[in-house]
């Protein structure tokens, strides 16, 4: 069982990561990256809905009848949706405010949509729970390291402190939206690299036992 | 209620479309809009569907919003009511357009209901609900979102079939140098942005 854990954990958090490999629900808080504040308690939103609707969902897996199983989906995680925007409201009302519509879009992203269809519908509960959760993570880990980087060049700040030297001239670009693509794509970019040169190096010792010495 | 913003609709129409398009600076429908960018009939296809359902969605549910809920003062159930008003409208579409023409619906039957699932849609909504407009202006904003994205994956369709046989380091290949195109799209579209304000 604690096999299974980990190796969910790794999955949603390196190998088969919500963002740079399934390609999966950057819709609605890339938006929200250019501060690490708003960024964190969006993605924190992110990973509770994913992984009570995974529980949620996966727990009534044989009540629900196949038809009507979209449209259940939605009404679940919606309802998860609205706890969330409630408490938001009533103990963050800036940050709500600043968020704005893309609380209410967490109902459509599609990281919980994919993980309800491809693995609660099939798995049970508690593992469920912990798949939507570290899959959360894994959408988390990704974001708050773009947040950063846009909110440190972009208003030379972090979590709304100063870090950046009196004369740093801040880059505009970076508060706007394009940086938030190019930066998915840097992120994309290290991450494909490294996993093919650790598919290389496992390929490697998986042919020879006697690794060769190194011909360059 | 709030008051409405004065907003001409028509230069709202074309904000939505140009200096504020939604997918490009506000990144939604984006799920969709990598994996259906691969060729441009699809793309074409999804562009007009996402277009259709906007502008109707965007009318229907301003009136939901104010006959129903703000008068019932449910405003909490607000996000489940607009996403059965997203799922009835594609709903009634399909069968519509089922019944009215069997080659469009050939065309864009598949598109439909993935339509459902599009944070654009939804996004388009609660933007009109949030800054609180009037019935026109909800609905040439809907409109225009909904030109704007279709817009945005026929301009990406184009690029990436253009670039498909184009050298790029393989770690960037696929979804990277996707991002990176849009990346440049979003930038050529803010150029625009001290013309014209949708707010």
């Amino acid at each position: 069982m604690s096999g299974k854990a980990g190796k969910i954990l790794k999955d949603n958090l390196w190998t088969n990561n919500p963002i740079f490999i399934q390609i999966l629900g950057i819709c609605s808080t890339l938006a929200v990256t250019n501060s690490v504040r708003n960024t964190l308690i969006m993605t924190v939103g992110v990973s509770l809905a994913t992984a009570f609707s995974s529980l949620t969902l996966s727990a009534m897996q044989a009540a629900i009848p196949r038809k009507v199983r979209m449209i259940v989906q939605v009404l679940v995680i919606s309802f998860y949706v609205i706890l969330i925007d409630i408490v938001l409201r009533a103990y963050l009302p800036d940050v709500s405010k600043q968020l704005g519509p893309y609380v209410g879009l967490i109902i459509t992203n599609c990281i919980i949509m994919g993980r309800a269809e491809a693995f609660a519908a099939a798995n049970k509960p508690f593992l469920s729970f912990w798949d939507g959760l570290t899959s959360g993570l894994g959408y988390m880990a990704v974001l708050v390291s773009i947040a950063v980087v846009r909110e440190v060049l972009g208003f030379g700040s972090l979590l709304g402190f100063r870090v950046m030297p009196q004369g740093f001239e801040p880059w505009t670009i970076m508060i706007m939206a394009p940086s938030a693509f190019f930066l998915v794509a840097f992120v994309m970019w290290w991450a494909k690299t490294v996993q093919a040169k650790a598919a290389v190096k496992a390929a490697a010792a998986k042919a020879g036992p006697k690794p060769a010495p190194a011909k360059a | 209620m709030n008051a409405e913003p004065l907003v001409n609709p028509v230069v709202l129409f074309f904000a939505s479309i140009f200096t504020s398009n939604i997918l490009l600076s506000n990144f939604l429908g984006m799920c969709s809009f990598i994996s259906i960018s691969k060729d441009k009939t699809s793309a074409n296809g999804l562009g007009l569907a996402v277009t259709v359902v906007m502008t109707i969605c965007a009318a229907v549910s301003w009136l939901v919003l104010r006959y129903v809920i703000l008068p019932l003062d449910i405003e909490y159930l607000s996000f489940i009511i607009f996403i059965i008003v997203i799922a009835a409208v594609v709903q009634m579409l399909e069968m519509i357009i089922d019944r009215v023409s069997p080659a469009l619906y050939m065309s864009l039957g598949i598109f439909l209901p993935l339509i459902t699932v599009n944070c654009a849609i939804l996004g388009a909504i609660l933007f009109m609900q949030i800054r609180s407009y009037g019935f026109l202006q909800a609905v040439t904003f809907g409109a225009g979102s909904g030109l704007g994205w279709w817009l945005a994956i026929m301009l990406l369709a184009s690029i990436r079939k253009r670039t498909e046989n184009n050298p790029v380091p393989a770690g960037l290949k696929g979804a990277g140098i996707t991002m990176v195109t849009i990346g440049f799209m979003a930038m050529a579209f803010i150029g625009f942005s001290g013309m014209i304000a949708v707010q």
